[in-house]
């Protein structure tokens, strides 16, 4: 049976919860990995291989979170998006929200886009696929 | 004193498992001061062992081609203590392995008894630094540290 997006919820947090130590009242779906949560770069790969645990799924290096793109200077320019980068970054993470970075992309805001809320959208995604 | 926190390896399951031994005793400086009068082997050094072992497991599961690095300490809980004469044996699993890095689980035994348990994340770092260059040589994996593996892995050096 699919998983619900509430179990789904559950799940993430739980990892949120051990990965990055925190409460798990701290781990709401607005939550940013880094700004609230207090991920380092290097907790990435440990929510990347728990994740592959929990949920019974393969993810491909660059999936969840783009590496590759800010090393492209026809994607960043002056540390914000340009406009092919930001097509770009959207595409490649269409589990995200950007209806703020939209206004802003500045490439210091891009860790807002990784919210506890885009893990599970990307989780729901893979699932259904 | 150099920086090897296992004395041999005692099993070694390529890409899956491996055992290796630790005799802690008192010509290590550490132990004397650690407590005066009271030696016992520090925590954190148990984890460095820890990382050895599993470290080792990881680069060889990759033919040392990977520059493996200690990226994190996912879990780290000890129950018990081990001093001078003792033998601590340290006993790493690969729970996932991926070109970005690895996980693993293990156990810290001493004398046959339980102490502890570490489980580590490693990063493969080339693949993880987002382009910054790093030296060719694998600075990792140096022919000394190589020599533990000793009779696992025929012709290279050491003593098994």
């Amino acid at each position: 049976m699919a998983m619900s997006r509430e179990e789904i919820f559950r799940n993430v947090r739980d990892t949120l919860v051990d990965a990055l130590a925190v409460e798990p009242e701290e781990v709401t779906e607005d939550a940013t990995l880094t700004g609230d949560l207090g991920a380092e770069s290097i907790d990435f790969l440990d929510i990347v291989f728990r994740l592959e645990k929990s949920f019974s799924i393969k993810i491909p290096r660059g999936e969840l979170f783009p590496d590759d793109l800010l090393n492209n200077p026809d994607y960043v320019s002056n540390g914000k998006f340009t406009p092919a980068g930001l097509r770009e970054i959207k595409k490649a993470m269409p589990h995200a929200d950007f209806s703020n970075f939209d206004a802003d992309p500045d490439v210091n805001k891009m860790p807002e886009l990784f919210t506890v809320k885009t893990l599970v959208n990307y989780i729901e995604a893979k699932l259904a696929a | 004193m150099r920086w090897f926190w296992i004395d041999r390896f005692e099993e070694f399951e390529s890409g899956r498992r491996a055992v290796a031994l630790k005799n802690v005793t008192m010509a290590e400086e550490h132990l004397h001061d650690h407590f005066p009068g009271f030696p016992v082997m520090p925590a954190s050094l148990m984890i460095e062992g820890m990382a050895q072992t599993a470290g080792i497991l990881v680069g060889e599961a990759r033919g040392f081609r990977e520059k493996v690095i200690l990226a994190k300490i996912r879990r780290a809980t000890f129950e018990g203590i081990a001093g001078p004469g003792q033998q601590l044996r340290y006993e790493a699993v690969i729970e996932t392995l991926s070109d970005a890095g690895a996980q693993t689980t293990g156990t810290v035994t001493c004398d046959g008894r339980e102490i502890g348990r570490v489980d580590l994340m490693f990063s493969h770092i080339d693949r993880n630094m987002s382009g910054l260059a790093f030296p060719e040589e694998n600075f990792v994996f140096t022919e000394d540290f190589m020599g533990l593996l000793g009779t696992y892995l025929p012709g290279r050096g050491g003593a098994g």
